[in-house]
């Protein structure tokens, strides 16, 4: 018991850290992901905003419900939601609670992508480098539209043989990444200011609530965990009970038609036991055989 | 008993932890065999799209099956479905839960396999650079190639080195384009497979609680039941082999005896316990006969007789039991006459 009860005290205290160490190691999957992920805007007029855009947004909404699947507690909150109401209330404030610290931890990492594109630049500079205004640069601006807009779409693609060395382009990735980069900046400055506002405020609303909130869903979470490894054991000293029955009822059978004689034996007393009356080659087989084909029922009384 | 009960609180508690972590070696596995792959397309019409959906398609399903043969319950759940229902009935949901659990597991590395692929682009640029739209990209009214031939010269896309038709359409551009469509192909299939995960893993608190916890209850119970008889097995193995060869040492000590007419020495007190363990076996020739006699002819698989070497050693086939008792005292009986 006390074993299990050290196991459940390093629970309770590191719920939160697992839960905060998953979450940390997604943020950095998700920086992994963008530095191994091979960037190649098409340059193509109906294609560069697509690309860059869902580029920018579809692996966020991923990453954010990765986040939610990898977390234990959405299920323990989804569980606590449906159940019936039965002789136990329910807390909506608890359910509240829960759903609140699931959602923070899972938007860390889709916010680390956007972070981390906006400041690489690149998606904005593939999305928008169509959008720009070719009077305000100066190789744009004394040709055609049509020409214009296939110019501009290939702004991002240095390679090509028609912006190589193409000073007007690089002023539009210039302008474009600057754009992108002061935007990553300012998302995060907001971000961290209202997560800081968040914690620093929080005291001054509803403290003994959000206590309570707290309390009882680490409850929840913990009684999930008691519950699970308590019918473990249940389980494996019930296979063992049944186990047990069966030798026994093998030995009474054989007992039953071979008529042998109890030997007095020079053998100990614990090899005896442990042979359970099973002694020759064909009980034994008997044995595994009647496993195989007749398994006792799953009733130990 | 003790020490069991550790050891299978140890399985039943990490099981679950020790498949994720195979499941997640393989996937891991997975990426290393991409990125390790010398992807060579072929620059062919016709064997370029065979090569390509080749290459997205097969690694999947070897991955897949792969997945289950590496899985240790897969044997438990044949097990389980072919038995004769006999005194315990079977239960379709639990046979269910265990499916499902195992196709869950073995399914991420195939999708790992192909989300890679698809994002890094090769797959798709060499199986349809074919099918690029020539009008949109390039010069569609280039001069006197014929459609056989532009497909040839449009097959060479992927091979950088050997493309000759720049002139019809530039080679980045369709690269480019081809890579785009793949791309977006691949985060698209990433994000339904996550879509897909996300709402069997939320709905089913919805819908099915009770009846998940009890197969998932039945289904560990299995599990350990099956561990627990295999050791309860082991355990009378050991035993069972422990007092067969018991059996053995006293009977050719006995024999031995019986045939050089030894008088039984008295042993003093102190020295009972160890030669209580030499089995009457004292001197090189006898424990060389008896080598000789355990490699020639084993002891049958029957307790209930004393080693009393006979001419063959399987004995076991439904042979009444001897009554060891009379010979013993037999011999006995002529030792004090002399």
């Amino acid at each position: 018991m006390d074993r299990f009860r050290m196991i459940f005290q390093y629970f309770q205290s590191n719920s939160e850290s697992v839960m905060n160490g998953i979450c940390g190691l997604l943020a950095l999957a998700s920086v992994k992901m963008y530095t191994c992920f091979d960037f190649s805007c098409p340059c193509l007029p109906q294609y560069n905003m697509a690309y860059g855009l869902g580029i920018m947004f579809v692996p966020p909404v991923i990453l954010f419900l990765c986040g939610l699947i990898l977390n234990r507690q959405s299920l323990v909150m989804l569980d606590e939601w449906r159940r019936p109401q039965g002789h136990r209330k329910k807390d909506l404030a608890v359910i509240r609670y829960m759903c609140s610290s699931i959602a923070q931890r899972a938007m860390v990492a889709p916010v680390v992508w956007i972070v981390v594109t906006l400041l690489d630049g690149k998606c904005l500079i593939c999305a928008f480098s169509g959008s720009m205004d070719p009077e305000k640069f100066v190789g744009f601006a004394n040709v055609t539209p049509a020409q214009v807009e296939q110019l501009l779409a290939k702004v991002p693609c240095k390679d090509d043989e028609l912006m190589r060395n193409n000073t007007s382009r690089k002023a539009v990735s210039r302008y474009l990444r600057c754009w992108s980069q002061a935007l990553g900046w300012s998302i995060l400055l907001i971000l961290i200011v209202a997560a800081f506002l968040a914690r620093w405020l929080r005291p001054c609303f509803n403290q003994a609530t959000l206590l309570q909130a707290r309390h009882w869903s680490n409850y929840i979470d913990i009684e999930q965990k008691i519950f699970e490894e308590t019918c473990c054991e249940h389980s494996r000293l019930f296979a063992h009970k049944c186990i047990l029955h069966f030798f026994e009822s093998m030995r009474q059978e054989i007992k039953l038609h071979n008529f042998n004689l109890p030997r007095e034996g020079e053998r100990d007393e614990g090899e005896e036991d442990l042979l359970r009356g099973i002694t020759d080659q064909e009980q034994v087989n008997k044995l595994l055989k009647t496993w195989y084909y007749d398994k006792p029922p799953l009733d130990v009384s | 008993m003790d020490k069991f009960r550790m050891i299978f609180q140890f399985f039943q508690s990490n099981q679950e932890s020790f498949m994720n972590g195979i499941c997640g070696i393989m996937a891991l596995a997975s990426t290393q065999m991409y990125s390790a792959f010398d992807f060579n397309c072929p620059c062919l019409p016709h064997y370029n799209m065979a090569y390509g959906l080749g290459i997205l398609l097969v690694p999947p399903f070897i991955l897949f099956l792969l997945g289950f043969v590496l899985n240790n319950n897969i044997s438990m759940l044949a097990e389980e479905w072919r038995r004769p229902q006999g005194q315990r009935g079977k239960d379709p949901a639990v046979l269910r839960y265990m499916f499902c659990s195992m196709a869950q597991r073995a399914m991420i590395a195939p999708a790992v396999w192909v989300s890679v692929t698809l994002l890094d682009g090769k797959c798709i640029t060499c199986a349809f650079c074919t099918s690029v739209p020539v009008e949109t990209l390039g010069n569609a009214s280039h001069p006197l190639l014929s459609q056989g031939e532009i497909q040839q010269v449009l097959a060479r896309i992927p091979c950088k080195e050997i493309y000759n038709g720049q002139q019809l359409i530039a080679n980045e551009v369709a690269v480019r384009y081809l890579c785009c469509i793949s791309q977006a192909l691949g985060w698209c299939f990433v994000l339904l497979m996550t879509t897909l995960a996300f709402l069997v893993r939320s709905l089913r608190p919805c819908f099915s609680q009770a009846a998940f916890l009890k197969s998932r209850y039945w289904s560990h119970y299995i599990d350990i039941e099956r561990k627990l008889f295999d050791e309860t097995c082991a355990e009378h193995a050991r035993s069972f082999a422990k007092v067969c060869i018991q059996q053995f040492f006293e009977g050719m000590s006995t024999d031995l005896v019986a045939a050089r007419c030894h008088l039984p020495r008295k042993t003093s007190e102190d020295a009972g316990e160890a030669s209580k363990k030499l089995l009457g076996i004292t001197d090189q020739g006898t424990m060389n006969m008896a080598l000789k006699s355990w490699h020639r002819c084993k002891p049958p698989l029957h307790l209930q007789a004393p080693a009393l070497p006979s001419g063959n050693g399987w004995a076991g086939e439904g042979q009444p039991p001897v009554h060891p008792s009379t010979a013993q005292r037999e011999t006995a009986a002529y030792y004090s006459l002399v």
